[in-house]
């Protein structure tokens, strides 16, 4: 039987682990200079993607991969746009959102209505059954220990690797990145379409393991969640997987303060996660001299010299 | 001269001909939705009743509808289907109150129904259900079955609706087991189905063994489901998400009323009014009773019954408001229909204060 904290903690992971996954994802492309505003509506067609192609395959596992493919062609339109055609990233990640958002109801509204059996979590006979810990470190979601090693991944990446490096320099100052012989579009791309990957993976975990069924709408705002968590954890990978988990702890312990009856008003308790993840990260941020500013380059457009 | 006849001829024909030819228009009408059609609920119901304006005047009807929009922004979302020829607009969430009656001040041949709402003008009408009468019945059948006790409330906004829906679904299930307390979080969402399954964990880890919800997805249903405990669908049949936890649903059955002011619409004769209807004029419908005992449905049954042909009324005084004060009764031995759509307490027996 497991404890009541426990209990806790397990759904506050459920609620982190979309958030994370979009947030590692969005800070790589905008580590290598590009402001990519159209998360949400690739989480959308992700989730909804994945909801369709797991109905109709019946495999949960070829829907997450549809997700993922989902997610990384939107991307796809947003690079030709925004490094083909240099074209400005706000607007173009903003329409988007926009477009993510409508394909993904047309594409989900035949599957409105239809329910699917959750990704169960993983089960490791002896280890998952251990009392206490068990569950919570063995037993968990695959996406869970996915996002982990994402945010593993992605920091080590970043700080440890040249290519990381690389895609680092280039966000801080494209045009000396180019004129080192950096490969600024190509690393740009490849970025996008990363973040594009893990949006949509955060979206099909939404309607394949969250709360299994699409319906349009069901996003909800987390892409801009995880847009504001990138920002304001200061564009480091440590500090995303803070937030994300700050963002998901203070929303379950809000709604579990209003089921005891704590007597606290519901409208400030609904409001505390968001102003309890801004003023953390802004306090942890401002603790070091020159913190980590934004990267050099983000949101311009870079356009090769001939 | 002669010109000039067969000019006036000429214009006064085309005029005769453009007259004849607006008659042969489509009744526009439009229709605000607060969530998605898909949320199988109440967004649901009512696209269901457009359908069957729809299906009703065949040719002589047009409908568009725009889903999802927030409340906080919706009035330009109505302005748009006002100016685009829509004659009748059907406005369904109570925020969407100020935006409709703000446009129809502006169109004031443009007739407006708002849902859930209070406040009316000349062409703006309002309309609700009795959902307080299902939620009576659900409230029986959670207070027969728990174990522990502990019913879970996901609610969304404490408007009076919602506020008339907990109480209700108290006075029933206290009316069955005095020592039934309930469990509130307020997700402040009508649709988000990631936090109203939040909600539903949060509730059903404090203890709840019975989910019942006031938002618009099945994300609650399917937490329940998912933990083997019971539940209650919303504005609509929800059992194939939750089929072996369901009870129960209200279903908001918004068709007759659609199609009856469409009809008045079209026979020029539309006149703003008031209409709160429940289980008696078959506007509040209660899905089939399942995974229950047999003598629980014949209970809810029995006081669907009752509540229907009127001889019951779920807010029968005498009421007793949370401090134990008896509220004073204004209608025929129960609260008035004027105290049920003004409610902003709580029965005696919920511990929880009401946010304000």
């Amino acid at each position: 039987m497991i404890g009541f904290w426990e209990s806790i903690l397990l759904t506050v992971i459920t609620a982190a682990t979309p958030l994370l996954i979009a947030a590692l994802g969005e800070l790589i492309v905008e580590k290598s200079g590009v402001l990519n505003l159209g998360v949400e509506g690739m989480m959308a067609v992700g989730a909804s993607t994945g909801f369709a192609v797991a109905t109709l395959t019946d495999s949960s596992s070829i829907g997450v991969l549809a997700g993922i493919a989902a997610g990384m062609a939107l991307s796809l339109i947003f690079a030709l746009v925004t490094l083909g055609f240099a074209a400005n990233q706000v607007a173009a990640g903003l329409a988007l959102t926009i477009l993510g958002l409508g394909l993904a109801g047309l594409l989900g509204a035949k599957f409105v209505g239809t329910s699917r059996i959750a990704i169960p979590p993983i089960h490791i006979p002896g280890l998952s059954d251990l009392p206490g810990i068990g569950k919570l470190v063995f037993g968990q979601s695959p996406f869970f220990y996915l996002s982990v090693v994402l945010a593993v991944g992605v920091a080590w990446f970043l700080r440890r690797t040249r290519a990381g490096l690389s895609l680092r320099s280039i966000g801080e100052n494209h045009a000396s990145a180019h004129a080192l012989g950096l490969k600024v579009l190509r690393t740009r791309l490849l970025a996008i379409l990363f973040g594009g990957a893990c949006a949509g993976l955060a979206g099909a975990y939404l309607s394949l393991v969250y709360t299994p069924f699409w319906s349009p709408g069901m996003t909800a705002g987390r892409g801009w969640i995880a847009l504001a968590l990138v920002v304001f954890a200061s564009w480091l990978p440590l500090r995303v997987f803070l937030g994300a988990y700050l963002f998901g702890a203070a929303t379950i312990l809000q709604m579990h303060a209003q089921a005891a009856s704590m007597g606290l008003p519901s409208q400030a308790l609904s409001a505390f996660p968001y102003i309890a993840t801004i003023v953390a990260l802004v306090l942890i941020s401002m603790r070091r001299v020159g913190a980590t500013p934004a990267p050099g380059s983000l949101s311009t457009a870079f356009v090769p010299p001939r | 001269m002669n010109i000039m006849v067969k000019v006036a001829g000429a214009a006064a024909l085309a005029l005769g001909l453009a007259g004849a030819a607006s008659a042969q228009e489509k009744l526009k009408i439009g229709f605000i939705y607060v969530g998605p059609v898909g949320d199988h609920g109440w967004t649901y119901q009512h696209d269901q009743g457009r359908k069957a304006i729809e299906a009703a005047f065949p040719g002589k009807v047009e409908t568009t509808f725009i889903e999802s929009v927030p409340e906080a922004d919706s009035e330009r979302s109505i302005e748009q289907l006002a100016r685009t020829g829509h004659k009748l607009i059907f406005t369904t969430s109570f925020g969407f109150m100020e935006p409709t009656l703000k446009v129809a001040a502006k169109y004031p041949n443009i007739n407006f129904e708002h849902a859930t709402g209070y406040k009316r003008a000349k062409n703006v009408a309002t309309y609700s259900g009795k959902f307080h009468e299902g939620r009576y019945v659900q409230g029986v059948i959670a207070g027969k079955m728990t174990k522990t006790n502990t019913i879970g409330y996901v609610a969304s906004f404490p408007i009076p609706e919602v506020v008339a829906g907990i109480n209700a679904f108290m006075l029933g299930a206290q009316s069955v087991n005095p020592n039934v307390k309930v469990k509130i979080v307020w997700a402040a969402t009508w649709f988000d189905p990631g936090k109203e399954a939040d909600a539903a964990k949060a509730l059903l880890d404090q203890g709840a063994d019975i989910i019942t919800q006031h938002t618009d997805s099945p994300a609650p249903l399917q937490q329940a489901e998912a933990r083997g405990k019971f539940a209650f669908g919303q504005a609509s049949d929800m059992i194939r998400f939750a089929p072996k936890g369901q009870l129960t649903a209200i279903i908001d059955d918004w068709a007759p009323y659609y199609v009856e002011r469409a009809r008045v619409q079209l026979e020029g004769k539309w006149q703003s009014q008031d209409v709160w209807d429940g289980f008696a004029k078959g506007k509040v419908k209660m899905a089939p009773y399942t995974n229950m005992p047999d003598d629980v449905k014949k209970l809810a049954q029995d006081t669907e019954e009752a509540i229907k042909s009127g001889k019951f009324n779920p807010f029968k005084c005498p009421v007793f408001d949370q401090s134990g004060k008896e509220v004073k009764c204004e209608g025929n031995g129960a609260l008035s229909d004027g105290q049920i759509l003004s409610l902003n307490y709580y029965v005696k027996g919920i511990d929880d204060k009401l946010p304000k």
